[in-house]
């Protein structure tokens, strides 16, 4: 056990993770309310193509994973159209070209450095090799999103549940939206970071959706989804750990736990209401 | 016939039954499930490889899986949250399955972003099956399924079953994007379904006419990219992506 928090990646990873679960948890319970799953997960993709950037260029991953994303609501704020169905409509256009740069930078990473890993490291995340730096740049705009987060949490609940009466009520629905999908942007960058750009949604709509079927009150409910998204990606980073004994020379990816905790709560949490 | 033959007819027959499903995805606002389906795609063949049956087992053995858990998670409240943990799960599963086959790092890329010029000739009727029947299948299904999407309570009182049509619907769906993995890979046989489906949606206000643009437009768009591919050496799913978004950039110039 010593061994295992005395580790110089393990202590990055469990820093990283933890930024990236605890902002996650409380930006999936209004991702969920709001029904942004999907403009959720086309930013994380299209942050793939600023992490494989970074990559190619050397540049830090944070930073690359974070420009797209910001771009990304940039783009997703000009496709905007009134219509909900033309909403989704956008979102997968914006995703796939997001997408089609990553696979032209991913290819350029695999022909000119060789480096085979790329793909895996940017898709299926690689905390355990993340600079130690960025994990305390992780926590410290995770905090700052936090902040900013529980300051316009009220009229942005308001806004999420009815439309129409925030508006009466002289709430800035608009500028609102734009403000959380810029949190939401650094929030799936930093689950890039940790789980991978397209397991970056698990991280933020798993803890959220089972805490929205066991807590009552938006308050309590952001608390419980952070601290389920905290112990899967904990309890993930632990089971990766004593994972190396169990298949000689061949190693089970830390993503896959972090993923696998998530999926289990959900399902224990529909399957116990039920019962 | 030549290699770079075999390729085009293989990106071809993709193409159609991508449209065709594509077309359909817009119709039925199934988006989020039309990009979560195809990653089914991506533990199938990684099963396929670390147990060692055939890949097109794999393929349609996840695709219809996939398609009838999502169909069962669809019938709960908060759809698109349910969509999106299936779609990690069967990211997570697949790249479970790579790691413990060993391929992990090398796999990863080729699955996720396609690699069209590793098909063989082996490959082709399996995907000339898929590329015809999926289109024939839609468009017989064009009725029903027009329907369930436009107005599910007409067609409960009609004494039709709009959960049958959605689940059919979710398995071509699944079985159409299954088989383009190998060509565009799983994450981006969306752009080839949704790109084109949207134009489509949106220059023709009748089903058939629609449903017909729809599968001209992700061919030449197939085609495109697979030419600008070859000739530039930079991978298709580049093409592919940005091609399907400047083809619903240039739709969206027509006045609604």
């Amino acid at each position: 056990m010593m061994a295992f928090l005395q580790s110089g990646p393990v202590q990055t990873a469990l820093l990283l993770s933890g930024a990236a679960a605890l902002l996650c948890g409380a930006l999936g319970l209004f991702t969920v309310l709001r029904g942004q799953a999907f403009a959720g997960h086309a930013l994380a993709d299209v942050s793939s193509a600023g992490g494989a950037g970074g990559l190619l260029f050397g540049l830090s991953p944070l930073l690359g994973f974070l420009v797209f994303g910001l771009m990304g609501v940039g783009a997703l704020e000009i496709l905007q159209t009134r219509r909900t169905a033309a909403r989704d409509e956008a979102a997968g256009i914006l995703l796939g070209a997001g997408l089609g740069l990553t696979a032209l930078l991913l290819h350029l990473c695999l022909a000119g450095h060789g480096a085979s890993g790329a793909a895996q490291a940017v898709m299926f995340g690689a905390m355990f090799s993340a600079p130690p730096g960025e994990a305390l740049w992780a926590c410290l705009l995770a905090g700052l999103s936090l902040l900013v987060l529980a300051f316009i949490a009220r009229p942005l609940l308001l806004a999420s549940l009815d439309q129409e009466l925030a508006l009466v009520s002289g709430a800035p629905v608009r500028g609102l939206g734009i403000l959380f999908l810029l949190l939401l942007a650094l929030g799936v960058t930093l689950a890039a970071m940790t789980v991978g750009a397209i397991l970056a949604t698990a991280l933020l709509i798993g803890p959220a959706a089972t805490a929205l079927r066991l807590v009552r009150g938006p308050v309590m409910a952001a608390a419980f989804s952070a601290a389920l998204g905290l112990a899967a990606c904990w309890g993930g980073i632990v089971l990766a750990y004593a994972s190396y004994g169990w298949m000689p020379g061949r190693t089970w990816p830390v993503s896959f736990f972090i993923v696998a905790l998530l999926l289990g709560f959900y399902a224990a949490a529909r399957l116990g209401r039920r019962a | 016939m030549s290699y770079v033959m075999e390729v085009w007819l293989a990106a071809s027959l993709v193409a159609l039954a991508a449209g065709a499903a594509g077309f359909f995805v817009v119709m039925r606002r199934a988006g989020f499930a039309a990009h979560a389906l195809p990653m089914a795609a991506f533990p199938g063949a990684a099963a396929a490889s670390l147990f060692g049956f055939p890949l097109w087992a794999g393929l349609a053995g996840f695709a219809l899986g996939g398609a009838g858990v999502l169909a069962l998670v669809q019938r709960t409240a908060r759809r698109d949250a349910a969509t999106a943990l299936l779609l990690a799960a069967l990211l997570a599963v697949g790249a479970l399955f790579l790691s413990l086959s060993g391929h992990y790092a090398g796999s990863v890329y080729g699955l996720l972003f396609g690699q069209v010029f590793a098909l063989g000739v082996g490959d082709l009727p399996m995907l000339g099956l898929i590329g015809v029947c999926v289109p024939l299948l839609l468009w017989l299904g064009l009725r029903p399924l027009s329907l369930s999407a436009l107005s599910p309570d007409l067609m409960q009182v009609q004494g039709g079953r709009p959960w049958v049509a959605e689940l059919l619907f979710l398995a071509l769906l699944a079985l159409a994007a299954g088989f383009a993995v190998p060509v565009t890979g799983a994450l981006l046989v969306f752009s080839l379904m949704l790109g084109p489906g949207a134009a489509a949606a949106r220059l023709s206000n009748r089903p058939g006419a629609g449903l017909v643009l729809a599968m001209a437009l992700a061919l030449g768009l197939a085609w495109a990219a697979l030419g600008l591919a070859y000739v530039s050496d930079w991978p298709v799913g580049f093409f592919t992506g940005v091609g399907a978004a400047l083809v619903y950039l240039l739709a969206r110039l027509k006045p609604l």
